[in-house]
């Protein structure tokens, strides 16, 4: 597909959402780490589909069924090219990265985790990189140990080589931090961990929109992320696994789609990536990820990486100007959130005047529990940028963030 | 400011918020419970010195937004020296005035500056910092050590 040129005011013609009003105020959506809008080839994607080629997959020997299975087969091809994956057999279809990396948990973990084995991940993971983890440790003796941070919001890589050890089993940590917007220097990571024979699962739900990946540049075993954060629906997800360990996994969840043949005795299974999606999947949110990536195609992602990019920049800079504002997001290498505290006005008393500027961001502790927790902060605001968001919008956060600070004055 | 934000975010709320009354740790209590709101991490744990069915003392400790402390706060000053009876009363007021549809235009003042809670309805997302402090003082009663706004109440 040919690159089209980078144009902010089309691209924001092509997100329908966008040029709606809140509380009669111009939407200022600024709380895409938690989910993007999509843009209209992706809703015109679903109604397509449910309108023209919907039935189920993998059975019907009639004409809807071969274009639903085409649909959903084409979406698997279309996550492969981007992910850059050796085969569209590698990418599994999930709920998102919280499934993704719970099968991983559950079905790599139990076959290959001992007591006393170690799970390592970072201080900055977001609670569907913890407590998964947590629930296969206690199955099977395992422990989980954290990689901490420095004080610049970075993981801390001298402490990480102490706590790596002969067994450790496996590396999880995300491509880019939900809360903070720090980018983990992946490939050198997943290298060092390639060495001691770490298997390695890199969350990319925030790296995914933002950075794109190339499974095999990065040379990770597993990578999830979410179709709704990358403009995409929600409730499908994405599970690229190394075809090697894909085969060698146990079935994550049983029923139709996944086996070979069953007997009330016993039953055999198929290989990847069916056995690993039992019953019938999100076939149309799977086309409308197809669609979304195929939107996203359509740009240069260096030209969207720098619009994001300075954007960020801009925001931090003005946002730093502010007095008793505190910017938790300062990691030198970031992409497309700023962190937040204002002295004395709580996350939620923020998003609570933003809103009725129609700005929406988020408050909370960004299921980041224990990294709020390392911040000293019990919740942070924070603002996350896509590719449609405006300098202007911006100055709209800005605005409304001095309009909370007279409020509470 | 829209209306609504100043109907949520009236005087009394914010003086509270600013100078919280009654928050303090409580020697001798003898009931206490923590509160939690996953959701948005506010914590508050309620502390009663209870004289047979009648509320001695009264005081909270957390941290959490404007909403949930200032309910935490008017909370206690409304309830210390009440009988166990009275303050089930006041807590049917705040249930009232956080959930209700009515409009309480002439029966508010009756409410005292109970009725500043009432802003918050216009807000669905932020009546469970208001109803916070009132959920742990219940589970404080019931000899429960701990509440989570997620758990069925």
């Amino acid at each position: 597909m040919p690159t089209l040129p980078f144009d902010l005011q089309k691209v924001r013609g092509d997100f329908p959402i966008l040029s709606t009003l809140v509380r009669r105020k111009p939407l200022c959506y600024l709380d895409n780490a938690a989910s993007t809008q999509k843009p209209k080839a992706v809703i015109d994607r679903l109604v397509k589909f449910y309108s023209e080629e919907n039935a189920n997959v993998h059975r019907g020997v009639h004409h809807l069924g071969e274009l639903a299975t085409d649909a959903y087969l084409g979406a698997r091809e279309t996550v492969a090219k981007f992910l850059n994956s050796p085969s569209a057999k590698q990418i599994l279809f999930t709920r998102g990265t919280t499934e993704s990396i719970n099968l991983v948990a559950s079905s790599w973990g139990r076959a290959n985790l001992k007591e006393g084995d170690e799970i390592l991940i970072s201080g900055m993971e977001h609670h569907a990189n913890i407590v998964p983890w947590q629930m296969v440790a206690g199955k099977t003796g395992a422990v989980v140990k954290v990689i901490p941070l420095n004080h610049s919001a970075e993981l801390d890589l001298e402490l990480m080589d102490s706590l790596i050890t002969p067994r450790t089993k496996i590396l999880a940590f995300c491509h880019v931090s939900n809360s903070l917007g720090t980018i983990n220097p992946a490939k050198a990571l997943i290298a060092k961990a390639k060495e001691r024979g770490i298997t390695t699962l890199l969350d990319g739900a925030q790296g995914a929109p933002h950075l794109g990946a190339d499974v095999q540049d990065l040379d990770c075993d597993f990578y999830a992320f979410s179709g709704h954060k990358t403009y995409g629906p929600t409730g499908i997800g994405v599970l690229y696994g190394k075809a090697e360990i894909l085969e060698n996994m146990p079935p994550y969840q049983g029923g139709g789609d996944m086996i070979q043949r069953v007997t009330f005795e016993k039953s055999s299974f198929k290989g990847i990536p069916e056995r690993f999606e039992a019953g019938t999947p999100n076939i149309a949110g799977a086309a409308g990820l197809g669609a979304a990536i195929d939107y996203l195609s359509q740009f240069d992602p260096k030209e969207i990486h720098a619009h994001e990019s300075k954007l960020l920049e801009y925001a931090a800079e003005r946002l730093s100007a502010l007095p008793g504002l505190t910017l938790h997001s300062k990691a030198k290498n970031r992409a497309a959130v700023v962190s937040f505290t204002l002295g004395g006005i709580h996350p939620h008393d923020i998003a609570t005047i933003l809103d009725r500027e129609g700005v929406a961001i988020r408050a909370g502790n960004h299921c980041t529990q224990p990294l709020m927790k390392s911040l000293g902060v019990p919740a942070t605001a924070r603002a996350s940028f896509a590719l449609y968001n405006t300098k202007e919008e911006v100055d709209t956060l800005v605005s409304a963030i001095i309009k909370t600070q007279d409020l509470f004055a | 400011m829209s209306d609504d934000l100043e109907d949520l975010y009236q005087d009394i709320i914010l003086d509270h918020n600013r100078r919280p009354r009654n928050s303090r740790e409580l020697p001798g209590r003898t009931h206490f419970a923590e509160g939690l709101n996953p959701l948005c991490g506010d914590e508050v744990t309620v502390n009663l010195l209870l004289a047979g069915s009648k509320i001695q003392d009264i005081t909270f400790q957390g941290q959490g937004c404007a909403i949930s402390q200032a309910s935490a706060s008017l909370m206690t000053e409304i309830l210390k020296g009440l009988d166990l009876m009275d303050m089930r009363k006041q807590a049917e007021i705040v249930q009232k005035l956080l959930t209700s549809e009515d409009e309480f235009p002439d029966a508010l003042f009756e409410f005292g500056n109970l009725a500043a809670l009432s802003g918050v309805r216009k807000f669905p997302a932020r009546i469970k910092c208001a109803t916070l402090a009132w959920h742990t003082l219940e589970a404080a009663l019931a000899g429960k050590s701990s509440i989570s706004t997620e758990d069925s109440l």
